[in-house]
């Protein structure tokens, strides 16, 4: 912002040229003195623009449309988005499940991150390994879901269930997956249990980064604890990756529905009583072939991730303070 | 005391009753979360009755290697040879790994040292882009990897995975949180070019960031199965073939479960070495304060 308006005052101690053409030399001379810069972002560049932006773009543009795969998109305007706000009440249930789930998952995973990322950071660097590898098991074993369709199962053989029968303190077996009042706490836990994932890591390496010499000085300037030591030296050092750990928990909490999907066996849940943004999504693009509603859901789902974005980074501008 | 000292090399603001409700925590965490990993490599040596057994084990009774025996056996009957399934990964996992480290990480080391005009935009893009559904992205991307003629090639897995930015965010972050500018100005000095001073001089402090990329890489591209763009049988990965065998029938669930501690060894063995390298170095950032 500040360089445009410097910009269009240069023209004014150039009065020969027009104000357009003046920038627009301008801009292809810094353009032109930075060149190698711009072959350093090339290979990156090029296949994320054809990989990424560009599919990205022409789903923005199917959201307008009427699109079933089989026959051409055909242009509707904002009509699925219309359709989305004021027709369909399951968008809204799913709305209101996705905030609720994500204000929960998002922040107590980040937290989980970190606080063990953190525990783990003192230990001898083989042992961090292995201990790393237990806490990441959920994200890196295949059948990680099978654990818990196990304890879930909703007959006399599960493993909640027989315990509390055994227990006494139910007598008939209960459908932990099939009853709404269960279905979205079963899904937290199994999501904060799954949550040590990129995050966790990169948490890790990111405290491996800090100088190990800020410590020993911040030892001598009388730092006295952990906590001290936490919120005076390590947090502000390590203001981007938290930013990068914030970005993956929104992502993750907001998008969560292949964990629920696979739980309960398919995106439908009872009475859609965990039903997300996510598995909307997944039901108008993979079941009833609506793909342009369900690019416009995506295209919703991506400015709800994007303010809660400003949301973490305005809070995170205030730690160490 | 001993106990505390026995873990780590330096001691700094700690207390002895913290580091024991620290040992205790991380202990209840570790034993809830590695239970798949358990019940994976005990189910794997179960025989077929016990698998079966209602409720199921989470430790083995009588641990056999008859899993083990019949998946060998299958795989040595596979029309294509295993050890060509085998090789497919291996050259989608290294070719995708490698490519994608070296894109992002010179895109980041630009994007992080220098200023020039688009470069918020870029990093603007690539942190939007994070956010965008990649269910609904995938036809777009099936017709462009259609219209580049890469359907049943190895490029049309390996090049967009260079292209993942995921990678690209994690070493711009770590760049601009290890990298001390007057460190990149002792290297211009010295008259280093950007790419010596790219490769000899950011590319080692960030250690910890790549080493963590490739753990995330590895994980994700060994475990493609290729199948929206590979049709070739030849061309096709190990999930794919192991998936195949385990799809057999009901008696397949023994073999199933050996597939499942087959397929995690390599990750996990690349996961335990990165993660062991990635240490605290003296001297890396910061050199003149």
């Amino acid at each position: 912002m500040r360089s445009d308006t410097a910009v269009a005052t240069t023209p004014t101690t150039q009065p020969a040229r027009s104000p357009v053409r003046g920038r627009l030399s301008s801009v292809l001379k810094q353009i032109w003195r930075d060149r190698e810069c711009y072959l350093f972002l090339a290979p990156f560049g090029i296949i994320f623009t054809v990989f990424t932006v560009v599919p990205v773009l022409m789903s923005i543009f199917l959201s307008f449309t009427y699109f079933n795969m089989l026959q051409p998109a055909r242009w509707v305007g904002i009509h699925n988005y219309v359709r989305l706000f004021l027709e369909d009440d399951v968008f809204l249930i799913a709305v209101r499940n996705t905030l609720l789930y994500a204000s929960i998952t998002g922040p107590l995973s980040y937290l989980l991150c970190f606080i063990l990322a953190w525990f783990i950071n003192d230990l001898k660097p083989k042992v961090r390994a292995v201990l790393a590898l237990l806490f990441y098991a959920p994200s890196i074993s295949g059948n990680a879901f099978m654990v818990w369709t196990l304890i879930f199962s909703g007959d006399t053989y599960g493993l909640l269930n027989g315990l509390l029968i055994d227990l006494g303190i139910i007598h008939q077996p209960i459908q932990w997956l099939l009853e709404p009042t269960y279905i979205m706490p079963i899904v937290i836990v199994v999501v904060l249990w799954m949550s040590l994932g990129t995050s966790f890591l990169v948490f890790i390496a990111g405290l491996q980064g800090l100088d190990p010499r800020l410590f020993e000085s911040g030892a001598i300037d009388g730092i006295k604890n952990r906590w001290q030591e936490l919120w005076y030296l390590t947090l502000p050092q390590m203001k981007g990756h938290l930013m990068f750990g914030a970005i993956m928990s929104i992502t993750g909490s907001f998008t969560a529905a292949s964990q629920i999907t696979q739980l309960v066996g398919e995106p439908l849940t009872t009475d859609y009583s965990a039903h997300t943004i996510m598995q909307h999504l997944q039901d108008y693009g993979t079941v009833r072939f609506d793909m342009g509603y369900a690019c416009s859901i995506a295209v919703v789902l991506f400015f709800a991730m994007v303010v809660s974005q400003r949301l973490v980074q305005k809070l995170l501008d205030r730690v160490g303070r | 005391m001993a106990l505390s000292l026995s873990i780590r090399e330096k001691k700094l603001a700690r207390s002895v009753g913290g580091d024991a409700a620290a040992f205790f925590f991380l202990f209840l965490a570790a034993s809830f979360t590695a239970l798949p990993i358990v019940f994976a490599i005990s189910n794997a040596f179960k025989p077929l009755s016990e698998l079966f057994l209602f409720p199921p084990t989470l430790i083995v009774r009588h641990p056999t290697l008859a899993n083990f025996q019949d998946l060998f056996g299958l795989m040595a009957q596979s029309w294509v040879p295993m050890t060509r399934y085998f090789l497919n990964s291996l050259i989608i996992v290294a070719l995708g790994t490698v490519g994608n480290v070296l894109a992002a990480s010179m895109a980041a080391f630009i994007l992080s040292t220098r200023k020039f005009i688009g470069a918020n935009l870029f990093m603007g893009m690539v942190v939007l882009s994070l956010m965008f559904a990649s269910e609904v992205t995938a036809i777009p991307n099936y017709i462009i990897i259609a219209k580049l003629g890469w359907i049943d090639t190895y490029a049309s897995v390996i090049v967009p995975a260079w292209g993942s930015t995921l990678g690209l965010y994690l070493m711009k972050k770590f760049i601009d949180a290890m990298v001390d500018d007057s460190l990149l100005e002792a290297a211009r000095i010295d008259g280093a070019s950007e790419f010596r001073t790219y490769w000899s001089v950011v590319m080692p402090i960030v250690r910890p960031a790549w080493l963590t990329m490739i753990i995330l890489l590895f994980q994700a591209l060994w475990g493609t199965t290729g199948g929206n763009f590979i049709y070739s049988e030849q061309l096709k990965t190990l999930p794919h073939a192991l998936n195949q065998i385990v799809q057999g029938g009901v008696a397949r669930q023994g073999v199933g479960a050996a597939v499942t501690v087959i397929m995690m060894i390599l990750p996990i063995s690349v996961f335990i070495y990165n993660q062991s390298k990635i240490i605290q170095t003296m001297g890396t950032s910061g050199m003149a304060n």
